[in-house]
Parts: C-alpha cells; sequence; structure tokens
C-alpha cells in the first residue's frame, strides 16, 4: 500500500495521508444502518402497486378488496395527496414542477412508463402487503408508447402530456403541444466561417442507450407521521434537505414539521436525489398513526427509478491539417423519461469544453418519451454529450495521421479561456492531466497482438459547490464531534474530518465526524456534483477557524491579556505574549479543551458556506482492448485514468472515485443498456439481464493523480468524483477502431453491437 | 393467502438460534427481519448480485435462495460472525487499510465470500481472486482496492 504523501500534500499534516475512515469499522462488521435496516415499534411494511404498460389512461382504480384483507392497515392512491399547487420545487439538482414530481411519485390520471407506481399498500408484514397488491383493480386504456426520442420529437407522435408546449430559445412557449420541453443553445464566433477554413471536416451521428446507475442498495423510505403534525422520515438519500423540501412541498407541509434523518446510503451516482417512495410512507403513516417501511425490489428500482437519458447526437467538427479544430458543431437530443428534465443542459455546457474552439454551436433538446423519469447519473449528461464530441474529435486525429493526444494539447483549453456556455476558466489542470498521459507507462509501451487497439480520451466536468454546514464541539478530552448534514457515499466523513483536522493542527482520530438529521445541522445540500469533499470541507475549514478564534479568546481570558496577543499555531499551540517574569505562555489544544468546563464553558464553533464557485476535473484515460471477432466481445486489457483532482485529501478514496468511474463508464460502454420491445417493456429489469462489470471483467485500473490546486479553495480541493465516468466510453471506441477498424456509432457497444457493425462491414 | 409458520433450529454465528419464519420467508429475510442480522443486505433477492452471501454448512450461498424453512439444522455464517469480539478478522482490517469499500454496502457479501475463498484457497491468483468474486458486484469501487485487499489478507505482497 502507498502510504507517502505526494510532493504536493508533503506541505501538509494530514492532507494526504490515507488513515482508515471513521465509519470503516460499522461497515465491515454489518453494524452500519442502512434505511433498509430500521425497525421502529409498530412499523408496517409497505409495498407499491405499479403499471404493466408504458402508456395508458387510468380509468379507474378499486382498492376496496384489498383493503379488506386481513393484515392490510391503508392503501393510498394519488386522489390522496393535497393538491400539489403550480409551483416549482428545488429537487436538490435542480427544481421540478411540484404536479409532475407528485405523478411522478405516484401517477394521477396517466401512467407514463411500465412500472409508473399507481397505489400503495401498508400492511403488517411485506409478505400480506404483496397479496394486497394483486387484490387492487385498475381499469387501463391503453395508449400507443413512444419510445424513441426522435420518434418523439415528430409532429403527429403521441403526446405524454397535453400541456406541454416547448420552451424555446426566445422564451417562448410552442403554440403546439409537443414532447420536446425545450431548447437550449450555446454559440461562438461563426460556425459557417470556422467550417470554410477546415480541410477536413467529420460528421457522425450518435445514439446511446439509457443506462442506469446501478446502486446495490435499493431504494427505501420510512415515514413516521405523529399526532402533533409532524413528520419524520428515515432514507437512504443522497440529500436529507432537498428530500425535507420535496416531501413538505409533496404533503403541503411547512419545512420544520418535517426531519429527515439520513441513513446510511448504499450508493446513490446521482439516482438517490429525487424522492419516490418518501411520500407514500408519509401518506400510509398518517392514514395507519404507524411507521411505515417502504422498500423497493431490484426490478422496481430498474424500470421505476434513475436511469440517465438515451440519446440521439450528431456531432461535426472541422481542422485544419495541422489538427487545429477550427469549428464544431453538436446536436444533442435528449430522452428526459417521462417528465421534463434531462441533463442535456450539462451536457451541451461540457461537451466541448476540453477545448478553444473557436467557433461553436450547441444545440440541446429535452425530450419526454414513455420510459422512466430520468435521474441525475454522475456528470449528468457529459459522458453521452463527450462521448460524441470525443469520439469526432479522434477520427480527426486518425484522419490528419495525428497524435491523438498531440491533437488535444494543440487544441486544449487553459487558463483565460471561456467555454461556449460563458464559462471562464481560472487555473485548470487540462494541458497537465494530458501531459502526464503522454508520460504514463501505458502510453508510452507498445501494444501488440491481433485485434487489440489502444485508445484515448479526455473528460471535462465543471464540478458544484452551493451551501454546506459544519458544528464541531470541543471536547474535554481534546477532540472534536463534528457535525455533518452530508450523506457519506465513499469517505466524505474522512475527507471532511481531515480537512478540520489540517486547520486545527491536530491529528485525524481526534475529529469525530457524524452524519446527523435535518434539525441537528445547518442546510447541506446533496452529496452529488463532486461537491461534499469541496463544500463540505471548506465549512469544516471554517468551522475550525472559529474554534481557533474561540480557544484563543479563551486562553486570552485565563491569562488576562489582550486578545490580539494571542496565536493559535498550526502546530496546535496557542501563544500570548510572556508573563511578568518572562516565562512563555502557551498551552497545547488539548490541555486548553481540557480546562474549558471551568473557565467558562465548552466551545462550539460553527460555519454555513454558500459557494458559487468551483474547480472544474479534467481527466484523460488510455485504455488497451482485445476484440474477439466471433462473439464481438471486447476484452479490457489495461486501463490507466488520470486525473487533477486539486489536491487529494485522501488519495485512497480519489482513486477509488476514479476506478469506480471507469467501471461504470465500461459498463456503459460495452453492456449497460434498457432494452425495451415495441410495447414499452422493459425486457431486462434485473442484475442478471442488465450487466454491469463484475470483478471478472475488468483489470486493475492504474490511477495516476494529478495535483493542480485549485486556488478557488482553502486547500486546493476541486472534486473528483464524477469526471471519471466521462472518458472510458470515447476511449473503448477508439480502442475497437484501433483493433479492428470499425468505428462503432452506439452506446453499448455489445457484443450483438459489435457483430452487426463487423458483419455489415463496418462504416 | 394465509401463510403457515414453521419453527426452525439452527446455528448462526456460534449460536444456537430456534426462530417462527413465515413459510414463505427466504433465509436472507429470516436472518434480517426474524433474527436480526441485518448485516445482510439486500441487492437483488433473485441471486445476481451476491450481497445477501453467507456462508452455510462451508458453502457460500445467496440468502435469498434459500428458504428459512430449509434451513433446519444448518451452520450459518455472517458477517456479524466474522470479527472475534472487538478483534476484527484479517481481512476486515485489509478491507479497511485498503479502502476497499466506498458505500459499504456489498461489503458485508464481499468479506464472507473471500474469507471462504482464502479458507479453501490459502493463496489465489489475481485471476482467481477475481473469478471467485464475480458473483459479487459492487458499484462504487470497480473492483481494484477490493481484490488487492484480499491479496493482503492472503498475506501476498500489494503495490
Amino acid at each position: 500500500m502507498v502510504t507517502a504523501q505526494s510532493p504536493e500534500t508533503e506541505q501538509y499534516n494530514v492532507i494526504g495521508t490515507r488513515p482508515i475512515r471513521p465509519d470503516g469499522v460499522d461497515k465491515v462488521t454489518g453494524a452500519a444502518q442502512y434505511g433498509a435496516d430500521l425497525q421502529l415499534p409498530g412499523m408496517l411494511a409497505g409495498r407499491v402497486l405499479r403499471s404493466p404498460h408504458a402508456h395508458a389512461n387510468i380509468k379507474s382504480i378499486d382498492t376496496s378488496k384489498a383493503e379488506a384483507l386481513d393484515g392490510v392497515l391503508a392503501v393510498v392512491v394519488n386522489a390522496d395527496f393535497p393538491r400539489a399547487a403550480d409551483q416549482e420545487v428545488d429537487t436538490g439538482e435542480g427544481s421540478a414542477n411540484l404536479k409532475w414530481v407528485l405523478d411522478n411519485v405516484i401517477a394521477s390520471d396517466k401512467v407514463l412508463y411500465k412500472g409508473h407506481a399507481v397505489a400503495a399498500v401498508a400492511a403488517t408484514d411485506h409478505h400480506i402487503a404483496e397479496d394486497a397488491l394483486e387484490l387492487i383493480e385498475v381499469e387501463y386504456e391503453v395508449l400507443t408508447p413512444v419510445l424513441d426520442v426522435r420518434d418523439a420529437m415528430v409532429d403527429g407522435s403521441p403526446l405524454l402530456h397535453d400541456s406541454l408546449h416547448t420552451s424555446e430559445l426566445d422564451g417562448s412557449k410552442s403554440d403546439n403541444a409537443s414532447n420536446t420541453a425545450s431548447h437550449l443553445q450555446f454559440t461562438k464566433g461563426e460556425i459557417d466561417a470556422g467550417f470554410d477554413e477546415a480541410d477536413v471536416v467529420i460528421e457522425r451521428e450518435f445514439e446511446t442507450s439509457m443506462a442506469h446507475q446501478g446502486y446495490i442498495e435499493t431504494h427505501n423510505g420510512t415515514a413516521y407521521w405523529r399526532a402533533d403534525g409532524t413528520l419524520d422520515i428515515y432514507t437512504s438519500t443522497q440529500g436529507a434537505f432537498p428530500v425535507r423540501q420535496q416531501v413538505s412541498a409533496l404533503m403541503q407541509l411547512s419545512e420544520s414539521q418535517v426531519k429527515v434523518t439520513p441513513m446510511e446510503i448504499g450508493g446513490g451516482f446521482g439516482g438517490k436525489i429525487p424522492v419516490y417512495l418518501e411520500p407514500l410512507a408519509a401518506l400510509l403513516s398518517q392514514k395507519t398513526g404507524r411507521p411505515v417501511k417502504l422498500t423497493m425490489n431490484r426490478e422496481e428500482v430498474l424500470l421505476a427509478t434513475g436511469p440517465t437519458s438515451g440519446t440521439y447526437m450528431r456531432v461535426r467538427m472541422g481542422a485544419k491539417r495541422d489538427g487545429t479544430i477550427t469549428a464544431a458543431e453538436v446536436h444533442l437530443a435528449f430522452e428526459a423519461g417521462a417528465y421534463p428534465g434531462s441533463p442535456v443542459g450539462a451536457g451541451a455546457m461540457c461537451s466541448l469544453a476540453p477545448y478553444d474552439i473557436p467557433n461553436q454551436k450547441i444545440d440541446g433538446y429535452d425530450v419526454v418519451v414513455n420510459k422512466p423519469k430520468t435521474a441525475a447519473y454522475r456528470a449528468p449528461g457529459a459522458p453521452q454529450a463527450e462521448f460524441a464530441t470525443e469520439s469526432v474529435l479522434n477520427e480527426l486525429a486518425e484522419e490528419l495521421g495525428l497524435d491523438p493526444l498531440e491533437m488535444r494539447l494543440s487544441n486544449a483549453s487553459v487558463e483565460g479561456n471561456t467555454t461556449a456556455a460563458g464559462m471562464p476558466f481560472g487555473v485548470i489542470g487540462n494541458v497537465e492531466c494530458m501531459t502526464a498521459a503522454q508520460e504514463s507507462p501505458h502510453w508510452q509501451s507498445e501494444l501488440e497482438g491481433p485485434d487489440r487497439g489502444r485508445g484515448v480520451a479526455q473528460g471535462f466536468w465543471f464540478n458544484i459547490g452551493f451551501e454546506s454546514s459544519a458544528y464541531g464541539q470541543v471536547n474535554g478530552d481534546g477532540k472534536v464531534s463534528l457535525v455533518l448534514g452530508s450523506t457519506d457515499i465513499g469517505g466524505t466523513r474522512a475527507s471532511i474530518a481531515m480537512q478540520m483536522a489540517e486547520t486545527l493542527g491536530i491529528p485525524m482520530d481526534d475529529v469525530r465526524p457524524q452524519v446527523v438529521d435535518t434539525a441537528s445541522v445547518g442546510y447541506t445540500q446533496v452529496t452529488g456534483g463532486s461537491r461534499t469533499t469541496f463544500a463540505g470541507g471548506w465549512a469544516a475549514y471554517e468551522c475550525a477557524m472559529d474554534i481557533r478564534k474561540q480557544m484563543s479568546q479563551r486562553a486570552a481570558q485565563i491569562w488576562e491579556v489582550d486578545e490580539d496577543a494571542v496565536e493559535y499555531g498550526d502546530d496546535a499551540i496557542i501563544r500570548g505574549p510572556a508573563d511578568e517574569d518572562g516565562n512563555a505562555r502557551e498551552i497545547a489544544f488539548k490541555d486548553l479543551a481540557a480546562q474549558l468546563p471551568t473557565s467558562g464553558g465548552h466551545i462550539v464553533g460553527r460555519a454555513d458556506v454558500n459557494k458559487t464557485s468551483s474547480g472544474p476535473a479534467f481527466a484523460t484515460h488510455i485504455v488497451d482492448v482485445e476484440v474477439d471477432r466471433d462473439t464481438g466481445k471486447v476484452e479490457i486489457l489495461r486501463y490507466t485514468a488520470v486525473q487533477d483532482a486539486g489536491t487529494a485529501i485522501h488519495p485512497a478514496y480519489v482513486e477509488g472515485q476514479m476506478q469506480g468511474g471507469v467501471a461504470q463508464g465500461v459498463g456503459m460502454a460495452l453492456n449497460e443498456e434498457y432494452y425495451y420491445d415495441e410495447s414499452g417493456d422493459l425486457k431486462n429489469a434485473s442484475l442478471l439481464d442488465y450487466r454491469m462489470p463484475t470483478a471478472l471483467d475488468l483489470p486493475m485500473i492504474e490511477t495516476n493523480i494529478v495535483e493542480v490546486p485549485n486556488p478557488g479553495h482553502p486547500y486546493g480541493v476541486r472534486g473528483v468524483g464524477e469526471v471519471p465516468i466521462i472518458p472510458p466510453a470515447p476511449a473503448v471506441r477508439a480502442a475497437i477502431a484501433n483493433a479492428i477498424g470499425v468505428h462503432m456509432t452506439e452506446l453499448p457497444m455489445s457484443p450483438r453491437a459489435i457483430l452487426e457493425a463487423t458483419t455489415l462491414g463496418g462504416d | 393467502m394465509a401463510s403457515e409458520h414453521v419453527v426452525v433450529n439452527c446455528t448462526i454465528n456460534g449460536e444456537n438460534q430456534v426462530f417462527l419464519a413465515n413459510e414463505r420467508d427466504s433465509l436472507l429475510e429470516a436472518l434480517r427481519d426474524r433474527i436480526g442480522l441485518t448485516g445482510v443486505k439486500e441487492g437483488c433477492n433473485n441471486g445476481n448480485c451476491g450481497a445477501c452471501c453467507v456462508n452455510m454448512d462451508g458453502r457460500i450461498v445467496n440468502s435469498c435462495l434459500v428458504m428459512a424453512a430449509e434451513c433446519e439444522g444448518a451452520e450459518i455464517r455472517t458477517v456479524e460472525g466474522l470479527a472475534d469480539g472487538d478483534q476484527l478478522s484479517p481481512l476486515q482490517n485489509a478491507f479497511l487499510e485498503q479502502a476497499a469499500l466506498q458505500c459499504g454496502i456489498c461489503t458485508p457479501g464481499f468479506l464472507v465470500a473471500a474469507e471462504a475463498l482464502l479458507e479453501q484457497n490459502p493463496d489465489p491468483s489475481e485471476h482467481e481472486i477475481r473469478y471467485w468474486l464475480a458473483g459479487n458486484l459492487c458499484r462504487c469501487t470497480g473492483y481494484d482496492k477490493i481484490i488487492k485487499a484480499v491479496q493482503q489478507a492472503a498475506g501476498q505482497s500489494v503495490v
């Protein structure tokens, strides 16, 4: 195991080391409490009835037989909810129309995808609840489903929502109802003039399938609605506060009536930001007066939660013979699922950002189809959009006979550039990642053997900041209880506590982090957007600075000296002016902590931050593959991920994010797809048929952490979670082309797709 | 549709257990809902993810595919039985030291499966580890650090 700090973090005591995570023991002994593990006195079990149709009007629902079943205590349908006003609600990563949020939780007049919730049951045990579902009678009028983004955009296509009109570029709404919810555009320079300057122009079309986040823990939600009108929610969520907002809005309660306790979470990747079960559990609890726990099974997760958008994309890119890219045009049509809100905007923002291209035109369309409402999935929108742009760039390099990394370097975005979406770049590590990849043992090695190929791709994600809160109580034993609102999905208790320990000059073990409920800490946004170590760490830093100040004040009070004459040293020694006898006045953090109770009371530090800035993330990936021409199977032989982390607070967990992102990206590249039949029935709603990478499908994933500190953060953090999912698909595509000369145009590049492409002679 | 109940006698983590199972309960449901061993996790409930994997009479089984009523007389070990009091097993320590977990939901299944591997094959190759653990899905780590943790627990040098 690597234990040395990097040259960039040697200046620190705690940052850049690899301590064992504070929640580690509970997670290797089975003691950690995830949402489904919760048991409350008198708790009922709930199940959800789901639509067998992709598109249908609900004519009637009769729940009387289910309600009469022995052991059933309540059945709820959409009509039992308070009428949601026509308002926007913050859903954690953006906002959404409240009626649509409720209709996605439980269908009102129409079901819009197979698996759409129709009714929910609470019973004394889950077997009875399941039996009750079979007794609910729903009469449907089946409608023609719309399953493909291009079909959905055609005039005359069946409409999902009669009230949906396209938001046009000028802000107006289309006259006719449409499945296209919105059109957005980013431009820069003169696109036609840019293509006129090009010596070579390549245009390609791509289709990608919906893919699921694939967290191993299924969704859960427990609610206890008390007689006094207060509502407790326990759930595995990426954001307890956004759950509070969504649930209070849906139940028409005030925020203060709702307390959300974030349980341990078994993966999220963006998919555990929306609410699904929590409002149903709340209403069932209100009806029964007892706590109700709802859980999904895996089929429900695949049918009715997540996924990320399927897309149709078109990219045209032109370059001069020397490799200078003169123009790029990007068309992105994203499936939002049943309600508006695909990540096409983020995809459009990211699509060309790694390159300083003078003339750009990027169009994005958000389109509803009869599939589950999409949710955020790790760098939402960017893996698809950058698959398209990186793939065309790779083909341009090939056409021009240029090294793909050299061509990237000669067009790379650097400090001072601004993207087409108007994002100005400060200090970024784009070039540093490309250079580190060039110098890597992998890129320097020879790849030999038939049907083997190498590919490379770049990735960009903007990262976000926003609100985080931290409280720190100094205990008499010299340790600090750190209270956080951020769900810990992948080691953020550690990465945030480390920044507090660094700031206070005390060992990591002396900071004891806890994740608490929404009534016990300040507002904290979701664990997502690669923001938690960035903004949570910043809050911990400011909280520690508050503690430093208060500890200095206390020392001044004890010594009876002027506060300004006391300093808190980075070695956790508080120093004041010499006393009358000339002796140094100094006291260690631990010793002063022991005196707090008798010198005026305990000290609590606090900080709330709201950062609108962020540190953009770049990554360069290299992959070697071997293609089996008989089966179409692609084997990953070697993989190297290079990424700028800014500062790697806990390098092992940074590597883990990089490796995990690669694995998901490889899954998206090679296997993972939503396979629908013409009726809109998802044919692979199990983990046998929705094929995520196993340990046997991947090699060791080599990591190279580049550290170009983010000047906009006290410790240079950028955020690392999302960007590594972006480069795998275009890198694997380039490697396949290098191996067998076939340029794939769809994701996943499954054995079927490869065989079809090779049988048809490729392009 | 009323369910019958059955009395099951078995040994779980070295302790005799007698419990009343619904005849429709899987071993997974019985362990979690009747015994309270919630370290055993449900990920798919049809044998494809390995999160619920437990050791039953020396064999690794997905507890979602075993009926509780089948466990009469069985000897069962779950993640809760790996540590000796407050002494973690070498595998548990290796998972912590190698940062082999992120969200932790798959970890109990991986630990139980990997422990059985090392009992049968104390010095496995990387390929053997990957093959053995291919029935356990992890979505967070890309498996790299899990493989390294098993190698560390096997006493192999880990880069």
